[in-house]
């Protein structure tokens, strides 16, 4: 007993080293595993309201590319209108509209991050807004992330650009999917793996989401091919895409809710409680 | 440890300008410096090591805390803070044996020695814990160097603004 404690005595300047070390490495490793609470989080009080004080002072800087950015997909929803109405002359009325599969919502960002290898960003809204976990976030140009956690006022968004994130995209124009993830080098470019041999691809074709998900509506522009390569040995296509977005200048984002998820995502467990 | 004052103030601060401005500079879209290990390099020289591991590892959450990246910053302020004695030890020999260290008192060899072994201890174990994998070994060292110059380029500013007179 007696040497035990000598022993702790002696060494404790280690053992809290190592100790602490632990603390870090398990925090670091549940932060590497995407979809399990966090202990540490930026969606907390202190830091959520800094970074809100933060974007209300320098949301002035971006004001006319963002106003800019408004302009054009306001004009673009305005020609789809135009569209819409004039079809919708020749169909009954109740036709359209009457409900509604994914509604979308305004909400925030106000923090960006696309330096690192595991990207995070945070939202203005959370809980009390209704925003949800695994609800999808789109910019009007393309897909941005996931929201991944919740507080009463913050979300945290698991970005595009992040190693732990894998979402079901295609190409538009043969429909052939795969997943898209990202490497970590350039904040521009994301990698669509898994697209069999048997499709035609050419640089410059559009990828876009794939629907096969509760997250995202299907069609939701990613980007355009960059370029392409076929692994040999699985017979599957390595292809890189530039995004439509800038994720270095995000602002004003859309929060997608899928109104049937409870419905859809009841099913899905019944099948698996079924086998 | 006189002036907890003087401590806890740099350690928001240099929490707030990390998290406010540092980390929103992306020089040539990849370097990012990190200004924080300042408040471990710049710890009381005759402070009980326990003491010192407790406060880095706080720093370094604070930091991740804001970062979402686990425990990250808080494993490389926990290894540079662990070696600590020996970094000085190397940079200022027997000044720091015999306890008659004063900082500013030092060449500025010395002082840049201490300062970039710290630095780019923090920054090696700090970049390969966040790629957590040896896949990304290049760029890891790619960051460490870029980053590291630049963050020892701004902490011998700071170092030299903050300097109190004799």
């Amino acid at each position: 007993m007696q040497q035990i404690f000598n022993f702790i005595v002696r060494f404790k300047t280690g053992l809290t080293f190592l100790l602490l070390l632990f603390v870090a490495l398990s925090l670091t490793i549940e932060a590497h595993s995407y979809h399990t609470s966090k202990w540490i989080s930026s969606t907390n009080f202190i830091s959520g309201s800094i970074y809100e004080w933060q974007a209300e002072v320098t949301d002035y800087i971006g004001l006319r590319s963002e106003n800019n950015k408004l302009t054009k997909e306001n004009t673009r929803l305005r020609n789809k209108l135009v569209n819409l109405q004039q079809s919708a002359l020749n169909v009954a009325d109740t036709l359209i509209n009457k409900d509604t599969i994914y509604s979308s919502f305004p909400v925030k960002l106000i923090r960006n991050s696309y330096l690192k290898m595991d990207n995070y960003l945070l939202l203005n809204k959370g809980k009390k807004d209704g925003v949800k976990e695994n609800m999808g976030v789109i910019s009007s140009q393309g897909i941005v992330g996931i929201v991944e956690e919740t507080t009463a006022n913050y979300a945290r968004v698991i970005s595009i650009l992040n190693g732990n994130i894998s979402i079901n995209a295609k190409l538009k124009k043969t429909n052939h999917f795969g997943s898209l993830t990202w490497n970590g080098r350039n904040p521009n470019l994301v990698a669509l793996i898994d697209v069999p041999r048997s499709a035609k691809i050419q640089v410059g074709d559009t990828v876009v989401t794939g629907g096969n998900s509760l997250i995202f509506p299907e069609n939701i522009p990613i980007g355009r091919i960059e370029d392409f390569q076929l692994n040999p040995n699985q017979g599957y296509y390595d292809i890189n895409i530039k995004l439509f977005n800038d994720m270095t200048s995000l602002k004003n984002l859309y929060v997608i809710q899928f109104n049937r998820k409870e419905e859809a995502s009841f099913l899905l467990e019944k099948q698996e409680t079924d086998e | 440890m006189n002036n907890y004052g003087l401590h806890i103030l740099r350690f928001v601060s240099l929490v707030l300008l990390q998290v406010l401005i540092l980390n929103n500079i992306m020089l040539f879209d990849f370097v990012n410096p990190y200004i924080y290990p300042l408040f471990v390099i710049l710890l009381p020289l005759n402070l009980n090591q326990i003491k010192a591991l407790i406060l880095a590892f706080v720093m370094g959450l604070s930091i991740d805390l804001f970062q979402d990246t686990g425990g990250v910053h808080a494993a490389a302020c926990l290894v540079i803070a662990y070696l600590r004695p020996l970094v000085l030890r190397f940079s200022f020999g027997i000044n720091y044996d015999y306890q008659t260290l004063k900082f500013y008192n030092e060449g500025f060899k010395q002082r840049f020695n201490y300062l970039a072994i710290m630095i780019f201890m923090h920054h090696i174990v700090m970049f390969s814990f966040e790629a957590f994998s040896f896949q990304y070994a290049l760029l890891i060292l790619k960051n460490t160097l870029y980053s590291g110059l630049f963050s020892l380029f701004l902490m011998l500013l700071v170092i030299q603004l903050i300097r109190k007179d004799k």
